[in-house]
């Protein structure tokens, strides 16, 4: 651009005023954590050189140790779906706390109309509802787990659009709201024996797919359509949003229905891949998806971030989880080595922020 | 088509008990550039709000380009033609240069998927390229977030967003307020080239250099009256000062204040 290159203000083009895109951080964080532990593979004694994510035996000529790489993807893939919701929540500089209980709920609800009429030539003694409910078709259950992130998600934005709640103070009240509903279901008993086609939404790679699928549909969302572009302007100026003539309200409740529908659809894919729903399920999930939105490089003000990011985040939290059973170390490292990162990952943004700021 | 593309008779605005603005009797005429000069309270800034459509008037009427207008808010008023540069900047951060100069009248294509439509980048830098040259508002990189931009690029980034939607009015509120001395340059270079382009003008400023050097006319308000209508080939600093300050009433406005 040069014809831009000088102007009256005395403004030159400063190379060092390009941006770098927040992405290649975050990648690079993810790298070092690998390299990390390979190198503990091969330092620390009793692990026999033994690395991460590289085959290092002879028996088989693959690069990759590729059953650990599944292990790491197909563990981070059904809180990854809730967190693509929960990065659009969160790029509106709000929040959303109530996507693992509304696993909980929908889980049990979607859960109820994909039960089989018999098991081993019994009655299904789990069953919730008379016979009309049983040996639906896979897509009934489906759509009821839609349906009701749909609901949850509508509420949520409607409290937080509307009436001027803080998404804070409304997704905690759709937290334990949903919560509730999840055990009152079934008065706390769990959901039991899915039909055979419901078992093949969430089985094998399946998550990975659908997780992978969407990842790549929402990225296109945010980058290349109105809806991604006014997610952004609304988190990063949310009275120049409404002064442009962005229907913010409207904005966000459709913001919140699509977090609310893809925490619906995770619930339906973790209960056909455990084959049952129980009141307790997706509990922390949406700290989890949170944690995966902003160790990508969300920022919880809102306005920056990226699916990009959040799929890279919910790779590093993979990758550590996977990396400390690796390394044969309880899981209480592993939190509290979590914890620093995502504490670490915020103080990191706030340093280049500030830094950006003075220079600019 | 008439000659003047907006005029005011008989403006009031009424906060309860305080009379911020009464009877603003305002003409300008196309291609016109008119400051409006006055203390700290006199109504300049209620009246360019009466105008824009941000607040509702308590009486009186707008003409604007011909026609009786009633903006319901700033939006209606946008639509009409009437861009507003505001004293703060209404800039999202985090979006760059023609995301900012579009937002919120994207240029689309596949319109059929609703709030799923694509954005037609392309043809937004074509613009956003084309309003920048009109203006002659030199940005070192648009793709660059406003967030990483001095104070005098994002002012311009705003105004060339009137110069890229072919308005018929522009207003400036206090423009140059918060800008250091090179930054004020430039966007007073950008004033000039929007007289050169035959753009009307209301410019809001406390600066009596920038008046003197960018506009036709000078309107002075006092305690909520207009009270003096200048040309400024006939008048000079000390005048404007002493109906700013009420030393003197304008002939045709005696008795107002």
């Amino acid at each position: 651009m040069s014809e831009n290159s000088d102007g009256t203000g005395g403004l030159t083009f400063d190379k060092s005023k390009r941006q770098w895109p927040n992405e290649l951080n975050v990648f690079g964080a993810l790298i070092l954590i690998i390299v990390i532990f390979e190198v503990l593979g091969q330092v620390l004694p009793y692990m026999n050189g033994q690395s991460l994510l590289f085959d290092t035996r002879d028996r088989f000529d693959t690069i990759f140790n590729e059953q650990r790489l599944r292990i790491i993807i197909v563990q981070v893939a059904i809180i990854g779906i809730i967190a693509l919701g929960v990065t659009q929540v969160i790029i509106t500089a709000g929040i959303d706390l109530s996507s693992g209980s509304v696993v909980g709920a929908a889980a049990m609800i979607a859960m109820s109309f994909a039960q089989v009429a018999e098991v081993n030539g019994n009655p299904n003694p789990k069953a919730i509802f008379g016979e009309w409910a049983l040996d639906l078709p896979w897509i009934i259950p489906v759509l009821v787990g839609l349906g009701v992130g749909l609901m949850a998600g509508a509420v949520n934005g409607l409290l937080v659009a509307f009436a001027r709640i803080p998404p804070f103070i409304a997704t905690l009240g759709m937290m334990l709201f949903a919560r509730g509903v999840a055990q009152w279901w079934s008065r706390g008993n769990p959901v039991s024996f899915p039909t055979e086609s419901y078992a093949q939404i969430g089985a094998g790679m399946m998550p990975v797919i659908i997780f992978l699928s969407l990842a790549v549909l929402f990225h296109f969302v945010m980058n290349y359509t109105v809806y991604g572009k006014h997610t952004y302007a609304i988190g990063s100026n949310e009275a120049a949003a409404r002064m442009s003539g962005i229907n913010v309200p409207g904005h966000l409740v459709l913001v919140y229905i699509i977090a609310g529908m893809l925490a619906g659809l995770a619930a339906v894919i973790l209960t056909s891949k455990n084959l049952t729903a129980q009141s307790g399920m997706g509990l922390t999930y949406e700290l989890e998806a949170i944690a995966m939105a902003v160790i990508g490089g969300v920022s919880l003000f809102g306005g920056r971030g990226s699916i990009i990011g959040t799929v890279i985040g919910a790779l590093i939290i993979g990758v550590i989880t996977s990396g400390f059973t690796f390394l044969k170390l309880g899981a209480f490292y592993q939190e509290m080595v979590l914890g620093m990162i995502i504490v670490s990952a915020v103080a990191l943004d706030q340093w280049q922020q500030q830094r950006a700021a003075s220079r600019a | 088509m008439s000659d003047i593309i907006l005029e005011t008779k008989g403006l009031t605005k009424h906060y309860g008990g305080v009379h911020a603005l009464e009877e603003a009797n305002f003409q300008l005429k196309r291609g016109e550039h008119v400051a409006i000069m006055g203390d700290n309270g006199a109504g300049k800034s209620t009246f360019v709000r009466q105008i824009t459509g941000v607040e509702q008037r308590t009486r009186g009427t707008v003409v604007f380009d011909g026609a009786e207008v009633n903006f319901a808010g700033p939006l209606d008023a946008r639509e009409a033609g009437i861009e507003t540069v505001f004293q703060t900047l209404a800039l999202a951060d985090d979006l760059n240069v023609p995301d900012n100069l579009f937002l919120g009248r994207e240029k689309t294509k596949w319109n059929w998927l609703g709030p799923f439509r694509l954005l037609d980048y392309k043809a937004m830098k074509e613009d956003t390229m084309a309003g920048l040259v009109k203006t002659g508002v030199k940005i070192p990189n648009i793709k660059n977030t406003i967030a990483n931009m001095s104070g005098g690029q994002r002012q311009c980034v705003a105004i060339a967003r009137t110069a890229t939607f072919a308005s018929k009015l522009t207003i400036m509120d206090e423009p140059t307020a918060a800008l250091g001395v090179q930054e004020t340059a430039q966007v007073e270079n950008i004033v000039r080239t929007l007289k050169e382009q035959g753009e009307s003008l209301i410019l809001v400023s406390h600066n009596m250099r920038q008046v003197f050097d960018l506009v036709d006319r000078i309107v002075v308000f006092r305690r909520g009256r207009i009270v003096a209508n200048l040309n400024v080939a006939d008048t000079d600093g000390n005048d404007v000062v002493s109906y700013i300050t009420g030393a003197k009433t304008g002939a045709e406005y005696e008795g107002a204040a």
